[in-house]
């Protein structure tokens, strides 16, 4: 399950282990037969970390849903509530407690606080008057979760909300923990580099918490070159640009959440078997696992949408090809060889079935004229065409109420690339978009304002034009089937986070110093004393690894960038990447607004 | 492309059977998750006990799941305070090395202490105390006495980014400080400052909530954060009241604004509702008849209410509340946004005569004249959206000035008439002769481009 994760230049199988490891441990520590009751926010991430088949082993019988009233019936000695530390959570549990039949015979209660346990919680069991009946109250520390062979996150939706809008810091603090038993595992990393506010604060942590445990120094060899934290907020451009990977479109058409997309299945129905046909199609969404360890995506996923097409056309004669070997076979010996390699040769065609699918569904929608719209917009925003005037593509799509996060994406986007609307224009949209999405949607213009991504003109001087020619953020002949840069994941738009990490590895950050004070927050660079004897010497030829961390989000087409520039031939840097959050435009500005909580 | 690549599949497909379930294969439930992920066995085994007594459909299992728990927020938010209880550090340090990581795969030893070290000092400093509440050890916070100490003692936890501390010292504070100093202290602290605030949202206390924002000078964030507390106010008459009370907020200008229109907006869509709901049931007006209302007026956009005031309420004298002229007053609606509102809902009955009189304009000697705010190419596109026949279509094709886009307008929505006329207009034989081939031979069309082609009067260019 979870081999792909060994694969990378780095193992992060390791870290993997190392939290299964912990779980084990806790669920060692209530005694016989359980059964664990959900906060169902909490299944996505642990569902990277574990199967249902290690809590088995350790006398998990049953799992539920948390929800008011009264427990499932189950034969069991345990219950445990694996949450996270919210008050009205903590309501539910009571309920559940309260209503537990006292005649039957009685089961342990335990409580897993995800990923920190919290007084103003315990308090609140208190004075419902269940805090006694818990036998065990623990944390399970979860921070950095293994996402795929490169990639870590911190699966923490609210980060960038906390951060930038709420100034609260504690997903810092979080992040920081985790680069520590990064380092732990991984090795010391002799060099941090950062640019934003959030990325000061994070460095400074971790120098700290590293003086704090001088005594106990890691005698590994570094594994890591080099760290990079990069804040959200110093480039808010890239993420509300649509992402033209395949991956990247995926995300954007029908969101992948804890690595799984969940798609129409009407386009799957087909290759159900055949003697079925006269079934009903089914209506539930097909879930789909997305990462690496499917060969074929592994290969597909960062390629330009307009690249798929080829490649899975190519892969489809290569398969078709394997399987005309067979006429080939003569010898039992070579009939023996093609049997033994039809397994793979199954799961590769039933692989290509589904991603040549769902390139048809994504296909229906790139191609459509509303698609094409949006996109000459956004590039005409990031090229700094008309970025100071009303844009009638706005206007008309606010006359046929399209959805309102869409609206907000190419305002902020025309805000961002503009450096701030006029106010005649910034309250000409405010007015269009209160009028008809309703005035409470004024909490989230609010919002936006505060963080920066909707904001009038201070100065006259709009230096978007400076960043985008100084780091060549557009180019014109993006080269999207042989891509020769990373402006091929936004059909021409380089992003900036990922510029600005290309130019750190070569030639470095001096040659841009004016840009960089364009950007909001310091710059700065640290480094860590190795304990003797564990200096890398690094051989003729060999590439360095960084490990990137983007605080408050990164999108599935920035990581695409990296990997592509870890896979250039004389890049000279791999990149491991890592963040608090998979994010696009949509999840981002929907995590920004402010909507009546569910009933 | 993916045809080829879709081709290729299914001619593998009719190659080999499906026998996708194999041992190797990792195996899938319909729905997609790998047989044995946490999400599928909590729907599993949750599915076996709650269902019973429900038909269920045995292939694709339909699963109750929980009424959903808020999701928008990390798990790391300012909710989750300090721990309490003693408990092992929760950082960790390596005594062993493993050597090459990437080779070797093991779990490591994660989170012990390396030592326990004074544990029964109780002088800590302030950065000891931080520490150890981060470590979940045993600590005091009375010891810090004198205003200066407790402050010390907040810059260090805000230094260490733990809400969780923060928020712990927060309380201490609150209890130890008279509220005027420590709101003068929290003006110069501003992330001290929003964990507060989100305390005393958390436990409800609104009024030392609103006296904060006062002493601060920063009452427009608190009039916001009250006004959005109606979001969870369901009952409509609760709401218009609470929005009412709103009023008084010291908002920014421009919020004032809102605020005030979201108000009157709610409050007439209480009337509104409630007579048309009566007038409905009642059965005295056709237009509800024909039209059955398919959901309540109540809390939507002004402009969706004005399309409703359009659709239901057309034709009704200024004076009343819910006369498209009275909305379009009271809200202040630009011309372009009333303009197509109105056009929407009138085309969608088919009051082709209201939609000409939107436009007709009639100047001092009596000429009628037809003008509009937004060019007549986008009238067309709302009106063809609405199944308008070609005959109302092509009176404002006609209207688009621009030649080019005019034709390719009549064109698309098969304006035969126009396409002819200006043809013929524009003397262009050739364009005429091309367009003939392209209508049914001894329809009405053809037969036009025949009289014309063969009118001798007219000179062409071409």
């Amino acid at each position: 399950m979870s081999a792909h994760l060994s694969y990378g230049r780095v193992n992060l199988n390791i870290l993997r282990e190392a939290a299964r490891k912990e779980l084990r441990e806790f669920l060692d520590k209530c005694a016989g037969s359980k059964a664990i009751v959900w906060d169902e926010y909490l299944t996505g991430p642990f569902g990277l970390i574990a199967q249902y088949s290690l809590l088995k082993e350790h006398e998990v019988e049953k799992m539920f849903t948390l929800k008011g009233g009264r427990l499932p019936a189950a034969d069991v000695k345990n219950i445990i509530f694996f949450v996270r530390p919210r008050l009205e959570l903590m309501d539910i549990i009571a309920e559940n407690v309260i209503s537990e039949d006292k005649m039957l015979s009685p089961r342990d209660f335990h409580i897993l606080f995800v990923p920190r346990r919290s007084m103003l919680c315990e308090q609140r069991l208190k004075e419902q008057g269940v805090l006694g009946s818990f036998i065990n109250i623990d944390e399970y520390i979860l921070d950095l979760i293994p996402y795929d062979g490169d990639l870590l996150s911190m699966e923490s939706e609210g980060a960038f909300r906390e951060c930038y809008l709420e100034s609260d810091q504690t997903s810092l603090y979080h992040t920081a923990k985790g680069l520590m038993t990064l380092q732990a595992l991984y090795g010391t990393i002799p060099q941090i580099f950062g640019k934003g506010e959030c990325a000061r604060h994070v460095a400074n942590m971790m120098l700290r918490m590293k003086r704090e445990f001088a005594g106990s120094q890691t005698q590994i060899l570094p594994v890591f070159d080099s760290l990079l934290l990069l804040d959200r907020n110093i480039d808010l451009l890239t993420p509300l640009a649509t992402q033209l990977t395949y991956e990247g479109l995926i995300d954007e058409v029908y969101g992948i959440t804890n690595g799984y997309a969940k798609l129409p299945p009407e386009k799957f129905a087909a290759q159900k078997k055949q003697g079925e046909v006269g079934k009903d199609l089914p209506t539930e969404p097909k879930k789909m696992q997305l990462n690496s360890a499917e060969e074929l995506y592994a290969e597909i996923r960062d390629k330009n949408f307009n690249a798929i097409g080829a490649a899975l056309s190519k892969k489809a004669k290569i398969i078709s090809a394997a399987f005309e070997e067979r006429h080939n076979a003569k010898t039992v010996g070579e009939i023996k060889q093609f049997v033994s390699q039809l397994p793979h040769m199954q799961a590769a065609r039933s692989s290509l079935a589904n991603h040549t699918s769902i390139a048809e569904l994504i296909k229906d929608i790139t191609t459509s004229e509303a698609f094409f719209d949006n996109l000459t917009v956004e590039q005409e925003f990031m090229t700094g065409v008309d970025t100071d005037k009303v844009n009638t593509y706005i206007e008309d799509c606010i006359a046929q109420k399209d959805p309102l996060i869409k609206i907000l994406r190419l305002v902020c986007m025309q805000s961002v690339c503009n450096n701030g609307l006029k106010q005649k224009i910034l309250d000409y949209y405010k007015r269009e978009i209160l009028q008809t999405y309703g005035y409470e949607h004024m909490l989230t213009l609010n919002n936006l304002e505060k963080t920066g991504l909707l904001k009038p003109q201070t100065s006259t001087r709009n230096n978007y034009p400076t960043i985008r020619k100084t780091l060549k953020l557009w180019m014109e002949d993006a080269n999207e089937q042989n891509p020769n840069d990373i402006s091929y994941v936004y059909s021409g738009y380089a992003p900036l986070s990922i510029r600005l990490t290309q130019v750190l590895a070569r030639p470095g950050w001096r040659s841009i110093e004016e840009v960089l004070k364009m950007l909001p927050g310091p710059h700065f660079e640290e480094r860590q004393q190795l304990p003797a004897g564990l200096h890398k010497k690094r051989q003729q030829g060999e590439n360095r690894t960084t490990l990137v961390f983007f605080l408050g989000g990164v999108t599935y087409a920035e990581v695409a960038a990296l990997r592509f520039l870890s896979q250039m031939e004389d890049g000279g840097t791999e990149y491991i990447i890592a963040t608090t959050k998979l994010i696009n435009g949509t999840s981002w500005i929907k995590s920004l607004m402010d909507r009546p909580e569910a009933p | 492309m993916l045809k080829e690549s879709k081709r290729a599949v299914n001619s593998i497909r009719s190659l080999v059977e499906e026998e996708d379930e194999e041992d190797d294969v990792e195996k899938v439930s319909w729905s997609g998750e790998p047989v044995g992920s946490i999400s599928w066995s909590v729907k599993e085994t949750e599915s076996s006990i709650r269902s019973t007594g429900e038909v269920r459909d045995q292939s694709f299992p339909k699963i109750h799941t929980a009424p959903s728990l808020p999701k928008n927020s990390s798990g790391y938010s300012l909710s989750s305070l300090f721990k309490g209880k003693a408990k092992t550090g929760s950082f960790q340090s390596f005594s062993e090395s493993f050597g090459d990581p990437s080779i070797r795969n093991y779990a490591p030893e994660l989170r012990k202490p390396k030592s326990e070290y004074k544990d029964y000092v109780s002088d800590w400093t302030p950065e000891e105390t931080v520490k150890r509440m981060q470590q979940g050890k045993v600590y005091s916070l009375e010891k810090f006495r004198s205003l200066q100490d407790k402050l010390l003692l907040l810059d260090e936890a805000v230094n260490a980014h733990d809400g969780n501390v923060i928020t712990a010292v927060l309380i201490y504070l609150k209890k130890s400080l008279s509220k005027e100093i420590l709101f003068r202290e929290l003006i110069t602290r501003e992330i001290a400052l929003r964990h507060y605030i989100h305390y005393l949202k958390e436990i409800g206390e609104q009024k030392l909530l609103v006296e904060l924002f006062k002493s601060m000078d920063r009452t427009e964030d608190m009039a916001l954060m009250q006004y959005r507390d109606h979001l969870n106010v369901r009952d409509e008459n609760k709401k218009r009241d609470f929005l009412k009370n709103c009023l008084s907020f010291p908002f920014s200008p421009d919020d004032a604004t809102h605020v005030q229109d979201h108000y009157t907006l709610l409050e007439r869509q209480i009337i509104i509702e409630a007579n048309d709901k009566q007038v409905e049931s009642s059965g005295q007006a056709d237009i509800f008849k024909k039209y059955p209302r398919k959901a309540s007026i109540l809390n939507m956009p002004i402009i969706t209410t004005l399309y409703y005031s359009c659709f239901y309420h057309y034709g009704e004298s200024d004076g009343t509340f819910s006369s498209p002229a009275n909305i379009r007053k009271t809200f202040r609606i630009s011309d372009k946004q009333f303009l197509l509102t109105c056009l929407g809902a009138r085309a969608k009955l088919k009051a082709w005569f209201d939609v000409d009189a939107l436009f007709t304009t009639k100047n001092w000697l009596g000429y009628t004249k037809k003008r509009s705010p937004i060019g007549f190419h986008r009238i067309v596109d709302i009106l063809q959206k609405n199944n308008a026949p070609v005959q109302v279509l092509q009176d404002y094709v006609n209207l688009v000035e621009d030649v080019e886009q005019k034709i390719s307008l009549a064109q698309k929505y098969k304006c035969h008439d126009v396409i002819i006329n200006t043809y013929r207009d524009l003397k262009d034989r050739q364009q005429l002769i091309v367009y003939r081939g392209k209508v049914e031979r001894g329809s009405s069309e053809y037969r036009k481009i025949e009289e014309i082609l063969s009118n001798s009067q007219l000179r062409w260019k071409n």
